[in-house]
């Protein structure tokens, strides 16, 4: 992975300019089409009927006398022509819950009705006897196998990752620092939720239009849902009201659905689902626990150590595989490990599935990674920074997974600019001197971290993504791509490289809408991969146009931009259609592993150092961000207006995981499925956020990207725990940290001295 | 929204232009405005807390999805589709267009009518003021800075600075 100089690319004109957002103008004048904005002649309502319980087996299903149940289309799992699952990795999720249940909300009936306001009563006018079965509700109790509810351990996957001697480490080391980290399940809250609509005819097959990140994970599902060849099933992105990786699974599901009431009827169904559906039923962030236990030199470097992360997947496998692998390539964070052993599981349990999640099991498995950072500091007795300045990675040392660094990133270069940004030392000093006797007591913390932008190894080779562009009548071009639009950025970023490698106006190009009868599998809108990926392969299809309209004798080199638009008029004329393909190859060099887990996991990496200043208040117990530095090496900066906003919100959503999102759990089941009681940070809670770059040009990525969505959800919750404790000298493990947690610490910690909290021992 | 109560006429004014619906009285203002094709409101929650179906009402900002339509009947409504007008409106618009104010979108109409009544009671607020004002607006996408510059920069616009 060589870099080069971003010098080279400063002729630029289009990338790296804040051009305004393709579909701003639909947006703030509200013509934007979301789906619930759209409707169709004849049109029905469609409802789900779930489970009431955790697991059982499914005994009688009655329907209440008093509903006039003839206006009323009623599936259930008869009424599938094809195969009653939801196609993704091990395909063991139904699409309805047939004779047993394994978690609570799981779709058994679907009914659909011409008045919506029909359908809660109708819901709950089918009375579903069950047969209870024992449930497990956490990772422990998974672990512990009183019941065995998947396969033949509980076990969705398992991963071990093996560098160096582990085992000749301990003996060497003169600290061994232990620790064990929990995080909480989160929910998206995409303020759109959930919703499709879905036709259905013999000829045509079945069309989909719906709110979604992976229009192709819908075809693909309902391919098989259906029994359709690939010709009949028809997917289209409607603009999308946020995502966060909640919308790159579920909306299969709500797809099948829709579709089967659709076929059943003969008529347009819309479900949307209310914002209490959503929250209850659909994924959410997979809860995690990690332990630690590292092997340091009296000076605090990293000997090696062990590391053991475990997700909650919830009752079916969905994605939890691919969550699992992320989070556990990120657990040993920037730092170097001469010698790593981690053993990582995902778990099954009777709540509704986990899945994806900005992140991906990455802010997991680094929140416990820089939590012990400072556990590590402690006990070795020198500063957080400087335990991280003694254990970065460095070009030419390797990951956890033997991959080799060879980008010039400087980590410790970083650090100090994050700390003179966040003017660290003097708050510090000023902290100290605060005192035992405020109502608030401040405090700094700080996060280092990474994030591997595209598919984890071999996954990008899979995927092998097709992106087209085509001429459009008027000499502009259209990008043809399925990846899609939910807020992040990606019609303006992929139209920017576009206009640049054309030599065109961004004017002059559009984006098509994601359909899959239109435009070819870009791949999924996930991982952080459109810019770096897809981006990269939308170059190489434009250069191909271009070399079109050159072998064609119509354009010669250099141009205007006039003379390209004149060039693609007169082909067209002339042929009919200008269209260029680019499909993706592994670069030579890279190198994956899938057995031992080992080599090159991510073409690139994006780092990042990250500093929250806090202040709790002693009486309240609440946690208050002051102030936040987040600093980060990116790549090219395509578009700063819309790479500050990915760094803006995803700062947010991670103070709500570290402070705010609870999901409060009862037998699997989500009891504060609603905004007035699962709280997400308001623009009241929000500090002054202050974002920078640093840029090193990336040569897998478009101009120079790499991935950028991701990576601010993984440092702000470590950052903030860490100036918690720097401003309580309380360590707190588990993330939400909530006012009554913090109570009961600092009560605790008032009163007689215990054996206390450190799990950290001193050779 | 049913009730046992039956449907009857509402006329009601929307952005300067009087409609007729058939509307049970409970029905959410929300509905009747998207029944009316003015998509431009959003339902983020239905239960208040989110803010994204915000219209005004007589110039008050209200959310669409806890208003009966019987309570709406004779009022001024004022939706996203009718802001056009108001200059205050139109730089919001432009610099939530500009800047980073819009993401996703879904939150936007709701932000803008927020911003607007903001400016229009107080046309050169401070970001405090700006942040007090839109904490009935939840945006998930934004991490709100951007909105906040944004209104910023509209009240700047239309002082003409
Ligand atoms: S939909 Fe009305 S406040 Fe959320
Ligand atoms: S822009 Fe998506 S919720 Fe605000």
């Amino acid at each position: 992975m060589m870099s080069h100089s971003l010098k080279s690319n400063l002729g630029e004109k289009i990338v790296g300019k804040p051009t305004p957002r393709k579909e701003g103008p639909g947006k703030v004048t509200g013509e934007a089409r979301y789906i619930d904005d759209l409707s169709f002649p004849d049109m029905l309502y469609g409802a789900t009927v779930r489970s009431q319980i955790a697991r059982g087996m499914l005994k009688k299903i009655t329907f209440r006398p008093d509903v006039p149940w003839s206006e009323f289309v009623v599936v259930s799992v008869p009424d599938i022509p094809g195969k009653n699952y939801i196609a993704l990795i091990e395909n063991d999720q139904p699409c309805l819950a047939e004779k047993v249940v394994n978690h609570p909300e799981e779709p058994i009936l679907l009914l659909a009705h011409p008045d919506r306001y029909m359908l809660p009563n109708a819901v709950a006018a089918v009375s579903i006897e069950y047969e209870p079965l024992p449930a497990l509700f956490s990772i422990e109790e998974s672990e512990r196998k009183s019941e065995i509810i998947w396969g033949q351990d509980n076990v969705f996957k398992s991963y071990q990752i093996e560098k160096g001697d582990v085992d000749a480490i301990w003996a060497k080391a003169d600290y061994i620092v232990e620790g064990e980290y929990s995080t909480g399940a989160q929910e998206q809250l995409y303020i759109e939720t959930q919703g499709v609509i879905a036709t259905y005819d013999c000829e045509q097959g079945v069309t989909v239009w719906g709110s979604m990140q992976c229009p192709y994970y819908v075809h693909k599902a309902l391919m098989v849902v259906c029994d359709l060849p690939e010709d009949k099933v028809r997917v289209v992105q409607t603009e999308t009201g946020g995502a966060f990786g909640g919308k790159e699974e579920y909306p299969s599901m709500i797809a099948a659905h829709a579709a089967l009431l659709a076929r059943k009827s003969g008529r347009p169904v819309k479900i949307v689902y209310d914002r209490a559906e959503d929250m209850a039923a659909t994924t959410k962030r997979h809860p995690s626990r990690t332990r630690h236990r590292t092997a340091l030199t009296k000076d605090g470097k990293i000997l090696g150590g062990e590391i053991e992360f475990v997700i909650d997947g919830g009752a079916y496998q969905t994605l939890s595989p691919v969550v699992l692998s992320r989070g556990t390539i990120h657990a040993g964070g920037p730092y170097h490990w001469p010698a790593v052993r981690i053993i990582a599981k995902a778990l099954a349990t009777n709540a509704p599935p986990h899945g994806a999640f900005r992140g991906f099991g990455a802010p997991q498995s680094l929140f416990a990674m820089e939590r012990h950072m400072d556990r590590i500091a402690r006990t070795v007795k020198v500063s957080p920074a400087e335990i991280r300045r003694r254990n970065f990675l460095k070009p030419g040392q390797t990951t956890i997974t033997e991959q080799t660094i060879s980008e010039p990133i400087d980590l410790e270069k970083l650090l100090d600019r994050a700390l003179v940004l966040s003017d660290y030392e003097s708050k510090k000093s000023r902290f100290r001197q605060q005192g035992k006797n405020g109502k608030r007591k401040g405090g700094l913390g700080i996060a280092a971290f990474l994030h591997g932008a595209g598919f984890t190894g071999s996954g990008e080779r899979y995927l092998s993504s097709v992106v087209g562009i085509e001429g459009q009548p008027n000499g502009g071009v259209r990008v043809l791509v399925s990846s899609t639009e939910f807020g992040q950025g990606t019609n303006t970023v992929l139209c920017q490289i576009a206009a640049e490698a054309l030599g065109l106006e961004y004017g002059d190009v559009a984006i098509a809408q994601p359909d899959t009868a239109q435009v070819p599998n870009s791949g999924p809108t996930v991982a952080s991969r459109t810019a770096m990926v897809v981006g990269k392969l939308l170059e190489s299809a434009a250069l191909g146009l271009k070399q079109t309209l050159i072998r064609a004798g119509m354009l010669g080199e250099p141009y205007a931009a006039e003379e390209f638009r004149c060039a693609c008029r007169a082909y067209m004329e002339r042929y009919g259609e200008l269209r260029s393909l680019a499909r993706y190859e592994q670069p030579d060099g890279i190198h994956w592993d899938d057995q031992k887990y080992r080599g090159a996991a991510y073409a690139a990496f994006a780092w990042a150092v990250y500093v929250a200043e806090v202040s709790v208040d002693l009486t309240a117990y609440s946690v208050s961000v002051d102030d936040f530095v987040a600093l980060q090496e990116v790549g090219r900066v395509i578009n700063p207006v819309l790479a500050r906003g990915q760094v803006l919100g995803g700062v947010a959503q991670g103070i709500g995981f570290a402070l705010y999102e609870k999901v409060e759990w009862r037998h699997g089941r989500m009891q504060n499925s609603q905004m007035t009681n699962y709280i997400v940070p308001t623009s009241a809670d929000v500090p002054p956020i202050r974002v920078y770059f640093e840029e090193i040009a990336n040569q897998h990525g478009a101009f120079g990207a790499k991935g950028i969505g991701e990576l601010p959800m993984d440092g702000p919750a470590p950052a903030i725990v860490n100036a918690v404790e720097d401003a309580l000298g309380i360590p707190f493990n588990s993330i939400p940290l909530m006012p009554e947690e913090i109570c009961e610490a600092l009560t605790a910690a008032a009163g007689p001295p215990s054996a206390g909290h450190s799990f950290s021992g001193v050779r | 929204m049913k009730t046992s109560a039956q449907k009857r006429e509402f006329s009601l004014n929307v952005n300067g232009v009087p409609r007729n619906i058939r509307a049970y009285p409970a029905e959410r203002l929300l509905d009747v405005l998207r029944y009316l094709g003015l998509t431009g409101t959003k339902e983020g929650c239905g239960e208040g807390e989110c803010g994204a179906c915000s219209v005004l009402v007589d110039g008050r900002l209200v959310v669409s999805c806890l208003m009966p339509v019987a309570q709406a009947e004779g009022a001024k409504l004022l939706t996203i589709e009718g802001v056009t007008g108001n200059q205050r409106f139109r730089s919001l618009q432009e610099t939530f267009a500009e800047g980073g104010g819009a993401q996703c979108g879904i939150c936007t109409p709701g932000m803008i009518l927020a911003g607007g009544h903001l400016l229009e009671r107080n046309p050169a607020p401070t970001i405090e003021e700006i942040r007090e004002a839109l904490s009935g607006n939840l945006c998930r996408c934004t991490g709100y800075l951007q909105i906040f510059e944004a209104v910023a920069e509209a009240a700047r616009r239309c002082a003409g600075t």
